[in-house]
């Protein structure tokens, strides 16, 4: 008998149709992967099982929970099976918890909600237990703690202990690790893994990240566009689904674009001995401002045609270096060469030298100034240039830029709403190239996109740099991604570089204990060739 | 906790400080001689002597300011020329109208404004949303002052219940007293609480949409658990934000309402002693009403630190 | 959004569309004033004093014998030029400032402005107002500047506040390595993505200005006779409102009609340009 089980379930927001016709079951203790790109419904069918729908929602079918419909279930009745029955775990965990509540309480209202007679005092010794089984022993994180005062992994332990503080039958964990570095993603899963054995919960994963469930799930869900394209035990969906999407999809995971090596031994960018502080608030009212070293003596060389890895978890210093190497902030120490000049000279940003490096970010939203029409966009570098070109020589370089990343000269014209995530992320890559820079600095560029975008921008970046000779730095905290397009890899760590070389050679045979850290916290397909860190496999 | 607090008391100091040198400068740049200025035209020459001498006009500025603000501190405001008795004594008096209408007005404020936008946050959308959202937009559009005249009209020349204006004062009853305060209280009440619903209910309905109260209801919190218990106390910030920008309001505005019913307070006293050209008195009552609102903001940043434990803990 | 949808979306707006109305005409007859009043507004015509609202005067006459409805438009000509040129000194200086501000956070200069920010809110603005008066005297002039002055906080704190937001945008970003200075930046990228909420936050001001003027020229601080203003019709009809209440009615509700029109018509603008509110609306 199903524990849970979603009968043809539809669902409509404001009129705008979410999902259609779902049906997907889970029995007592099993692990269903539910797996889609953004806009799959993946989150609305959680949503809808939690009943906690945003307003103006119609959803139509079933959804029986031990055979009772929670469609038609009250809502009083719905509260007493929240958190009881059903726990749910979030996406962002910097938001999740109640800042001005102090995370022993909130663990604590969870089994005082559904046990009025429950003793404020014994809720909190209940309370600190569940927070040790997630992880978080009272000695080191007493329930005064406020959330504020915890790192992202430990919040999620804290969202993940209100969850299963009363052992639900059925825990639902919505991208529980998307927003966290790997190595704390890792110790979530075997969290996860571990609650549901020991309390014999069902869980149902829902990620857009293959390779996050196929380690851990017995079977998996895969949906498109709010409707369910597959559903199989987990080993035979991966190895032998025959299904278009699901293939496209697997393929796009671990894609592989063609690269030419085509590095030259000249240096292009040489940082040496480069050192980055920043002041700290003050701590006291007389107290002297701290600093905080956020890029502690670092050195490497970028060669011409060469594509250059670094990666790095978050707060790692590698966003700094990057400012710096960009010649927006000045550096307190050592210098950073871009051929042979200096990037700030003299206390001011050299413009003679910036003009040969451009940049992409990684928010395909927030890149754009969405007054401006793309045209004016990518036309922005221009101002680098001593002559600034203009009429038909301008809305050539501008044509011939949309025309090299795959887009078409009419796109000029256009607002940047107009387009669509992947879209987007080419012409900010348009607008790099539209000086013809020679060193592009790729900034977790495709870490926001879909997998099967993110393979389609690869391949355009390994065609670029094939056709104009260019030169990558490529910024990431995704070790597939940099294993797929870069050279040689560096490897940072609060603020040094840990480990320099070919990246071949660092992924199979991670010489500092960090870098084996990092590539054994990475989830694989298991389909995959055993090349990504099998030395360290299992 | 300790150190917030003390950054803010530097914060308080530093702004009264500013303050001061501020409306000693303006009343420094009147027009000529002060003393001319106060006695008006016909004046006798030895008579602004007299005042120049009174006044310390013969010492350098930097000596004037320095007796001034030495005075306030030791409470001395100086004697009002037109009064011929200590600022400080007919200040005082003054304050025991202005100070207690100001508070009145502030608590029914809050009294209705508090209902009204959590009602109308944790209904939203429903008739008694629409109509808290159409009563405090009429609310905030009239003129305090005006819709004190259409009260003093309703309520005291036609039907009697309350008198036109004046104050008996605290020696004739407390009560008696309160009742001559009710209505200035009201008047001056109804656009601020207007405002604060507004902010109440908007600030309500910002944290209802957070992420952690979604996490609340996933726990299995009602709707009106999850708003009581978390979405109240978080949206209380931006509300104690206004609380303190509303008092000084309050305050300036009890200075037009107590023209309209004719209360002893301080706006009266400001009126009377711009006209009667008594710029001790005006010099003094300014500053210390802005230390008043100065006083009320540090209350509110300490209140912020009582909601939130991030100040609390130094950050 | 295109041009087109957002006209359609304004002319949807309820509240836009009354508020507007409302406002215009309030502007219309004050406008209008400069040409053609139904009477004289300082010819006295004592014989006729005291007239409730008949066919020969709309909304009766005071206790000079002067059209109320006449003077209603003067009236409102004094108020609205009052309150939009303490908006323009409000946004004219406050802008400037809290773009500098932003631009260079936590610098000496943005601890300045800040500083500078938190004592003019010391100030109500009635207060400065009563300074301004109790040396240089009652005027127009010395209510638009205490209205103004007020108005400089207001306008640099929203700018600050939503350009610092702006500034960590990747945009912003690359306009940087482009070359871009802060100038620059803050001209062509920050302030027309702040455009809307200083269009929003400009009727609001514009609508307290009309309020504290009213309240200025009540207390006699405002413009002088022989100047029409509503807060002075109100306090010349403060002692006789038992026996002419038209006389206080009528400017009150020009006061409430034109604050509650700006009002509503700042909150459509609201609607219209926060992208958030809209999906939730269709």
């Amino acid at each position: 008998m199903s524990l849970l089980d979603i009968q043809k379930l539809s669902l409509s927001i404001h009129g705008t149709p979410i999902l259609d016709n779902v049906s997907l079951s889970l029995r007592p203790g099993e692990i269903l992967g539910v797996i889609g790109e953004s806009g799959s419904g993946k989150s609305m069918t959680a949503f809808a099982t939690m009943q906690l729908l945003p307003d103006g929602a119609n959803a139509s079918g079933k959804i029986l929970l031990q055979g009772q419909d929670l469609l038609t279930t009250s809502e009083p009745e719905l509260c007493a099976i929240r958190g009881k029955d059903i726990g749910m775990v979030f996406q962002e965990p910097m938001t999740a918890l109640n800042p001005l509540q102090s995370i022993g309480k909130q663990v604590a209202e969870t089994l005082r909600i559904h046990d009025r007679s429950l003793s404020r005092g014994e809720a909190m010794r209940r309370a600190a237990n569940t927070l040790e089984r997630c992880g978080l022993p009272g000695d080191q994180f007493p329930l005064s703690r406020y959330p504020f005062e915890l790192s992202g992994g430990q919040r999620q332990r804290v969202v993940i202990a209100m969850a299963i503080a009363l052992q639900p039958k059925l825990l639902i964990a919505d991208e529980p690790t998307t927003a966290l570095d790997v190595t704390t993603q890792a110790q979530i899963l075997v969290l996860l893994k571990r609650l549901v054995s020991e309390d014999g919960m069902a869980l149902m994963m829902i990620t857009h990240d293959l390779a996050v469930v196929s380690g851990m799930a017995d079977r998996i869900c895969i949906m498109r566009a709010g409707k369910v394209i597959e559903e199989g035990a987990a080993g035979t969906l991966i190895t032998e689904s025959k299904h278009p999407y699901t293939r496209a999809l697997f393929e796009a995971s671990s894609h592989q674009p063609d690269r030419i090596q085509g590095a030259h031994n000249v240096p292009l960018l040489q940082v040496r001995n480069v050192v980055r502080d920043y002041a700290l608030p003050r701590k006291g009212l007389f107290a002297k401002p701290g600093r905080h070293r956020a890029v502690n003596d670092v050195s490497f060389e970028l060669h011409h045609g060469e594509s250059l890895g670094l990666v790095g978890e978050s707060g790692c210093g590698k966003s700094t270096l990057t400012r710096a190497i960009l010649g927006l902030e000045e550096v307190q120490g050592g210098e950073i060469l871009l051929d042979g000049e200096p990037v700030f000279a003299a206390n001011q940003p050299n413009h003679k030298v910036r003009r040969k490096m451009q940049v992409v970010f990684q928010d395909p939203y927030g890149s754009f100034n969405p007054r401006h029409k793309v045209a004016r966009l990518i036309a922005e570098p221009f101002h680098l240039l001593e002559t600034q070109p203009r009429g038909a020589e301008r809305e050539a370089l501008i044509d011939e830029a949309l025309e090299s990343v795959g887009l078409t000269p009419v796109d000029k014209h256009k607002y940047i709403h107009e387009f669509s995530g992947g879209q987007r992320q080419r012409i900010a890559i348009a607008r790099a190239l539209i000086i013809k820079p020679k060193l592009i600095i790729l900034d977790e560029a495709v870490s926001a996109l879909d997998v099967s975008i993110r393979a389609q921008i690869l391949d355009l970046l390994a065609d670029l740099s094939a056709r104009f000779g260019l030169t990558y730095l490529f910024i990431s905290h995704d070790l597939s991604v940099v294993r797929a397009i870069t050279d040689r890899v560096l490897v940072m760590q609060d603020g040094e570089i840990v480990e320099q070389g070919e990246t071949g050679a660092v992924f199979d045979a991670p010489a500092h204990a960090f870098t084996r850290t990092l590539i054994a916290a990475a989830p694989r397909l298991p389909d995959i060739p055993a090349h990504i860190g099998d030395t360290h496999g299992a | 906790m300790l150190i917030y607090a003390l950054k803010r008391l530097r914060s308080l100091v530093l702004s009264l400080l500013v303050a001061s040198v501020v409306i000693f400068a303006v009343i420094e740049v009147v027009p000529g001689d002060p003393a001319a200025f106060m006695l008006g035209i016909n004046a006798q020459e030895d008579t602004i002597a007299a005042l120049r001498e009174e006044l310390g006009l013969n010492l350098s500025v930097y000596q004037r300011y320095f007796n001034w603000v030495g005075g306030l501190l030791s409470g001395d405001f100086g004697i009002s020329y037109t009064y011929r008795s200590p600022v400080a004594e007919i200040v005082t008096e003054r304050l025991w109208v202005s100070l207690p209408l100001a508070a009145y007005a502030l608590s029914l404020t809050v009294l209705l404004a508090f209902p009204a936008g959590i009602l109308a946050a944790s209904r939203r959308g429903s008739v008694t949303d629409l109509s808290v959202m159409g009563f405090t937009q009429l609310g905030v559009a009239i003129p305090n002052f005006w819709f004190a005249m259409l009260m003093v009209l309703a309520f005291a020349i036609n039907l009697r219940w309350f008198s036109a204006g004046g104050f008996p004062g605290w020696d004739e009853g407390f009560w008696i007293s309160m009742k001559s305060l009710t209505l200035p209280a009201i008047a001056l009440a109804l656009p601020q609480a207007s405002i604060l619903a507004r902010v109440m209910r908007s600030s309500l309905l910002d944290t209802l949409g957070e992420d952690y109260v979604r996490t609340c209801r996933a726990k299995g919190l009602s709707k009106a658990q999850a708003l009581w218990r978390h979405a109240l106390r978080n949206a209380l910030i931006p509300v104690l934000t206004i609380i303190g920008l509303q008092f000084s309001f309050l305050l300036a505005g009890a200075i037009i309402i107590e023209n309209v019913f004719f209360l002893p307070g301080l706006g009266r006293l400001v009126f009377q002693s711009i006209s009667q050209r008594d710029l001790i008195v005006v010099e003094s009552v300014v500053m210390l009403l802005v230390f008043a609102v100065i006083l009320v903001n540090f209350a509110v940043d300490i209140a912020y630190a009582l909601v939130d434990p991030r100040l609390r803990r130094g950050r | 959004m295109a041009e087109k949808s957002i006209l359609r979306l304004a002319l949807s707006s309820r509240n836009l569309i009354i508020g507007l109305a409302l406002s215009l005409v309030f502007v219309i007859a004050g406008l209008l004033s400069f040409l053609w009043t139904p009477y004289d507004v300082t010819m006295l015509d004592i014989p006729s004093r005291f007239q409730t609202p008949s066919a020969a005067h709309w909304l009766g006459t005071d206790h000079f014998g002067r059209d109320i409805l006449s003077m209603i438009m003067v009236g409102a000509r004094t108020s609205i030029a009052v309150a939009l040129v303490a908006v323009g000194i409000g946004m004219g200086l406050g802008v400037p400032l809290g773009l500098a501000a932003a631009a260079r956070k936590d610098s000496l200069l943005d601890d300045l402005i800040m500083r500078g920010n938190d004592l003019v809110f010391a100030f109500p603005s009635l207060l400065i107002a009563i300074l301004i008066t109790a040396v240089f005297g009652p005027s127009a002039l010395n209510a638009i500047i205490a209205i103004g002055v007020f108005n400089i906080p207001v306008f640099a704190r929203l700018v600050r506040g939503a350009a610092l937001s702006l500034w960590t945008l990747d945009y912003v970003l690359s306009a940087r390595v482009a070359g871009k200075g802060a100038a620059r930046i803050s001209f062509e990228h920050i302030l027309p993505n702040v455009a809307n909420l200083l269009i929003v936050q400009g009727t609001i001001q514009f609508s307290l200005g009309i309020l504290a003027e009213a309240s200025l020229s009540y207390v006699g601080l405002g413009a002088q006779p022989p100047i029409p203003s509503w807060g002075r019709m109100l306090a010349d009809s403060q002692t006789m409102i038992s026996l002419a209440p038209h006389m206080a009615l009528f400017p009150g509700l020009a006061i409430v009609l034109t604050v509650l029109g700006l009002n509503l018509a700042g909150d459509g603008l609201r609607d219209l340009f926060d992208p958030k509110l809209r999906k939730a609306r269709t």
